[in-house]
């Protein structure tokens, strides 16, 4: 009997291929401006562990190509990816040369390439695994742990991203918890707003098409326009209302953004609402009135429940969203993780691009993962229950 | 609200930005008191009818290949050949959109360099998603008769899939690449920030030099661009609707 081929194994495969042999696993640059040479994975690494990756870059790769067990699979994604990780960092080491601190190492098109392909095999086998929400938020954790560990345990220090944060490990932080304060704080106010909005269109007919209407033209104007523009109106509060500046408002800074990201987060929540309320079925709202609930008790005890799905799916859209569009907040002086971006896209210094956008994505990404976990257990916990 | 207002708006809104855009001269006595010693009111390191149409074919350029290769992907994991790389790709759709667009330009730029590229490269991967989920949900949602029917009528695959599955998912899919194009003409401003030539030029010279003017004027045309293209590829959907006796969502 032939073993069969499998189709994304083969995809995997011709890409693993082509970035461990032909493509660079790292580059070395004398400073961290200049251009930078390419390293293959035979140039970046000691003797014996270079082609030690290779070994297990193949026999991985050979594994994807073949129809195998998923157990298997999972565990040749799982070694590929850490011994990537692992091997990354060594290589930084051994490129550096002695007492030298001006030279950058960092990963190269290869390096990446082979990351993609292996998270596409890790994705596929979890896909295929059809795992529970809680374990998906597990295997969330288990990663980042492993992440985390490696950036403690200083195996990573020799890359060039990290030397950008070594050099900037205080304003790290502080930028980072402005981003998060940024994307967190107007989601936050944009519920405390959005819900009550929501409940009045739904119940208040000709309010609807309207107030709808206003928040989808705010959603047409370009990020950097509205952050600019809501200067000059904070700007006049800060100077004519007593007691304003002294609250952190000002015409430039975290004010207009946070505002900013505040009316671009009330669309999916009032859409949201307006649709998960009208969702609810006619039958549950006529079992309610029968039972002689009054309009208040009806909305908390009945509708509010039922639509909890829809609405925090219009939560996780804006968190997500926010996430993203809280990057642009450096342009107008509001801090977070775009500091980072644009000074390295000013300075054409790409691992500091790298140091500002790899928190960024992963925030997003673990926060896309969570909420959806959540949204689907609120979901079959309610199917449950009516069922 | 009678039925001529809206389409009278839409008219107003269509004259007043070619207005504008041609001749925004007209325009500078309204502008004015938002600058301040005597700085310049329309913007004058370039035409604005010029950044706008760069815009827009920066826009269009990206749309029409996220199209493409949208729909292509989409068609090739519905068909039996295919439909392996389904489930794997829906997630791929769900991971990729939590991708920042700021980070994706940025990003792009060590591989492409500074200027238009890195702009195309992420509104068409940005662009890309709305499409194939749109794409998939009306491949995959395809009355059951309606393709026995076409089975039952000895169509072939490829005739199947051109008469029937996707005439009777362009609604659903002309909903994605409206989606799509809303959100690349607002981000194809952030590219500015890497040298690509778009209105987003106006904001951030504005954003620089402290210029409310030329933010409102580069943010507005932007803005009506986005309705006008939103409304139009509405219209152009209800169309699509109406002979295909099917709605999006």
């Amino acid at each position: 009997m032939t073993p069969r081929l499998d189709k994304l194994g083969v995809v995997i495969a011709a890409i693993s291929a082509y970035a461990a042999f032909a493509a660079p696993f790292a580059t070395f640059r004398a400073n961290r401006i200049v251009p930078g040479q390419a390293r293959s994975i035979i140039e970046a690494l000691p003797a014996t562990t270079g082609p030690l990756l290779l070994v297990i870059i193949v026999v991985a790769a050979l594994i994807a190509l073949f129809k195998t067990p998923l157990a298997l699979r999972l565990a040749a994604s799982v070694v590929a990816l850490a011994a990537l990780a692992l091997l990354i960092g060594i290589a930084g080491t051994f490129l550096t040369p002695a007492g030298n601190t001006f030279a950058r190492i960092s990963p190269a098109s290869g390096f990446w390439i082979l990351i993609f392909a292996f998270t596409l095999l890790l994705a596929d086998v979890l896909t295929r695994l059809n795992l529970s929400p809680l374990a998906r938020v597990g295997v969330l954790v288990v990663a980042a742990l492993a992440i985390g560990l490696l950036l403690i345990s200083g195996s990573w220090n020799d890359l060039s991203i990290l030397k950008e944060y070594a050099n900037r490990a205080d304003s790290f932080w502080a930028e980072g918890s402005k981003h998060v304060t940024l994307a967190l704080g107007s989601l936050l106010a944009a519920v405390v707003v959005g819900l009550p909005l929501g409940i009045l269109c739904h119940r208040v007919e000709r309010l609807r098409a309207g107030v709808l209407n206003v928040l989808n033209i705010i959603q047409t104007i370009p990020s950097i326009a509205l952050f600019g523009l809501l200067i000059a109106p904070l700007g006049w509060v800060a100077a004519h209302v007593p007691g304003a500046a002294a609250l952190g408002i000002r015409g430039i800074g975290t004010a207009p953004a946070f505002v900013a990201l505040f009316l671009y987060s009330l669309l999916p929540v009032v859409a949201n609402t307006v649709v998960g309320l009208a969702g609810v079925p006619r039958a549950a709202n006529d079992a309610a009135r029968g039972m002689g609930m009054t309009d208040r008790q009806r909305l908390f005890g009945v509708e509010f429940p039922l639509a909890f799905p829809v609405i925090l799916t219009g939560i996780r859209v804006v968190l997500v969203q926010n996430i993203g569009l809280a990057t642009i907040a450096a342009l107008i002086g509001g801090g977070g993780f775009g500091v980072f971006v644009f000074q390295g896209v000013g300075q054409t210094a790409m691992d500091l691009v790298l140091l500002g956008a790899v928190p960024t994505v992963a925030l997003a990404f673990a926060a896309a993962i969570i909420l959806d976990a959540v949204i689907e257990m609120t979901a079959t916990k309610r199917r449950d229950e009516t069922a | 609200m009678k039925a001529w207002l809206p389409s009278l708006l839409r008219l107003a809104v269509v004259v007043l930005l070619v207005a504008f855009v041609t001749n925004p001269g007209w325009f500078e006595p309204l502008l004015k008191p938002l600058t301040e010693n005597n700085a310049p009111v329309i913007y004058n390191q370039g035409s604005l009818l010029t950044l706008t149409l760069l815009h827009l074919r920066t826009v269009l350029i990206a749309t029409v290949a996220a199209t493409i290769v949208a729909v292509a992907l989409a068609i090739l994991v519905t068909r039996p050949a295919g439909a392996e790389f389904l489930p794997l790709s829906r997630s791929l759709v769900n991971i990729g959109q939590t991708f920042p667009p700021v980070a994706v330009l940025a990003l792009a730029v060590p591989a492409v360099g500074f200027g238009e590229k890195p702009t195309l490269i992420a509104l068409f991967l940005y662009g890309l998603l709305p499409i194939f989920e749109n794409a998939l949900t009306g491949l995959t949602t395809l009355p059951a008769s309606v393709m026995e029917a076409a089975r039952g009528a000895g169509m072939t695959g490829w005739q199947r899939l051109t008469k029937v599955e996707l005439p009777l998912s362009a609604p659903i899919i002309l909903g994605g690449i409206r989606l799509s194009v809303v959100i690349s003409l607002a981000t194809a401003t952030i590219g500015s920030t890497v040298a690509a030539k778009t209105l987003g030029e106006v904001i951030i010279a504005g954003l620089l030099s402290n210029n409310l003017a030329f933010i409102l004027q580069g943010g507005l045309i932007v803005a009506a661009l986005a309705v006008l293209i939103y409304d139009g590829l509405s219209a152009i959907e209800r169309y699509t609707v109406r002979r295909m006796g099917r709605e999006a969502e």
